[in-house]
């Protein structure tokens, strides 16, 4: 690795101050799971490395907090912190569920929520999980703050919307109807640490006539961001909830996608593979949505 | 501070937590197999969470409390996991060892009674290449036994 001056600042505003002076000849280091190995093996090759550990007991950056219609989680929350919380796990389980398939509990004790959204990995888990759940993410600068949607901020492989002088500070997560039901399914079959061969996060919002009100559905590893697969969801909305609806919504993610050739599977098989994990997400979901009041009563 | 001693030193930016801890202060118990964070053998607690030493930069945990294997003993006596790994056979060569054991004194500590899927889902990050699984699975269950005896 080659040497680089280390910032330890104490406080989001020094943060602030560190980005103005340095520009684009520094790097913001949470966790370090990405950034240190870019470093090691000189991908990345920043003049100053600003570590934000120091930052995480200031400015509601590593806390979390439930704002009733949503959660608020700082980006400094760690992946192992979101997957054991209690109040995140009964909220929005598919969001805490989703951390606990991240890599390792190690990997996963270091690494943070913002660090796996502006790290731009299009292999990454937490990135379709928060797009389908509609999650926005706030930006701070010293000109103020910004926020967008999740989705907006991924523009390509390992290329993300972060503007010259921002930290994601925060991502808000609106908190799912009680007729929603969300699942996230990652297809492993090499070892269970593994990035996935293609993952999928799917959210299914239903009528009281068990029709399908609204879905949302994101994949991960099928392309060089994360992929939302939004023929599918045309397909769903307004019809009635059904294995055949869901085989027909199914049909149309392999053209929706455009995943990589590498070693955990050809394009050809993941893109296959992304329409039978979509299938099965979207079943998981209605399976975990509350059933609709007519069927209750029966 | 390094398992319970407060230790001050100047290191270069690029030095990394386990090199830091092998080279500058002697402590060899926690080994470097992969380099990227994978295997586990590197695993030190930081402020009581499992880390991969291998991808720490040594100036970013400053102020901040690392355990190595080297200091999970207490007054002379074994940790129950390290007694544990001895009596049922946690290890062959001993290269994942440090870091198996780090990583159960985790486990134990955070879930004192972890039932056997719970021992697998949070172990699975230590790779061993020589005794299997079994062995570890075992030791760190009987652990967890001894646990509940102690209290």
């Amino acid at each position: 690795m080659i040497d680089f001056q280390f910032h330890n600042p104490a406080s989001l505003d020094e943060v602030l101050e560190l980005l103005d002076r340095y520009g684009e000849d520094a790097r913001l280091m949470a966790g370090g799971t990405a950034l240190v190995l870019q470093m090691k093996q000189r991908f990345s090759q920043p003049d100053h490395v600003i570590g934000l550990r120091g930052v995480a007991q200031s400015n509601g950056i590593g806390t979390l907090d439930d704002t009733g219609d949503s959660i608020r989680i700082g980006a400094l929350c760690t992946l192992r912190r979101l997957e054991d919380d209690e109040q995140l796990r009964q909220r929005v389980p598919m969001l805490a569920e989703t951390m606990s398939r991240v890599a390792t509990r190690r990997i996963r004790s270091m690494a943070t929520l913002g660090g796996a959204l502006v790290n731009g990995d299009p292999n990454q888990d937490p990135p379709p999980a928060l797009i389908a759940l509609d999650a926005t993410v706030e930006f701070t600068s010293s000109a103020g703050t910004r926020t967008c949607p999740v989705e907006d901020i991924f523009i390509d492989y390992y290329e993300t919307d972060v503007r010259p002088g921002e930290v994601l500070t925060a991502v808000q997560v609106p908190v799912p109807t009680e007729d929603t039901g969300a699942a996230y399914l990652k297809f492993l079959p090499r070892t269970a640490d593994d990035y996935a061969t293609v993952s999928v996060a799917a959210v299914v919002t239903r009528n009281a006539d068990n029709t399908c009100r609204d879905a949302r559905i994101v994949l991960g590893a099928a392309g060089t961001t994360p992929v939302r697969a939004r023929p599918a969801e045309d397909v769903l909305r307004g019809r009635e909830l059904s294995e055949e609806v869901f085989r027909a919504a199914a049909e149309t993610v392999p053209d929706a996608v455009d995943p990589l050739d590498d070693f955990r599977g050809s394009a050809d098989y993941k893109r296959e593979m992304a329409g039978v994990f979509v299938r099965r997400a979207l079943a998981q979901a209605l399976s975990n949505a509350p059933a609709p009041y007519g069927s209750r009563l029966g | 501070m390094v398992n319970g001693v407060e230790c001050e030193a100047d290191v270069p930016s690029s030095r990394l937590l386990i090199d830091f801890l092998r080279y500058d202060l002697g402590l060899t118990g926690s080994k470097e197999g992969c380099g990227v964070g994978v295997c586990g053998a590197c695993t030190v607690l930081v402020d009581g969470e499992l880390f991969a030493s291998c991808i720490t930069l040594a100036a970013a945990v400053e102020g901040a409390e690392v355990t190595t294997v080297e200091g999970i003993a207490e007054e002379g006596h074994l940790h129950p996991v390290q007694q544990a790994f001895i009596d049922y056979g946690g290890f062959q060569c001993g290269i994942c060892t440090p870091g198996q054991i780090v990583a159960a004194k985790a486990l134990l500590d955070t879930n004192p009674h972890p039932t056997e899927g719970e021992i697998r889902h949070w172990m699975m990050g230590n790779l061993c290449r020589c005794t299997g699984y079994y062995g570890i699975i075992n030791s760190v269950a009987a652990a967890a036994r001894n646990n509940g005896a102690a209290r």
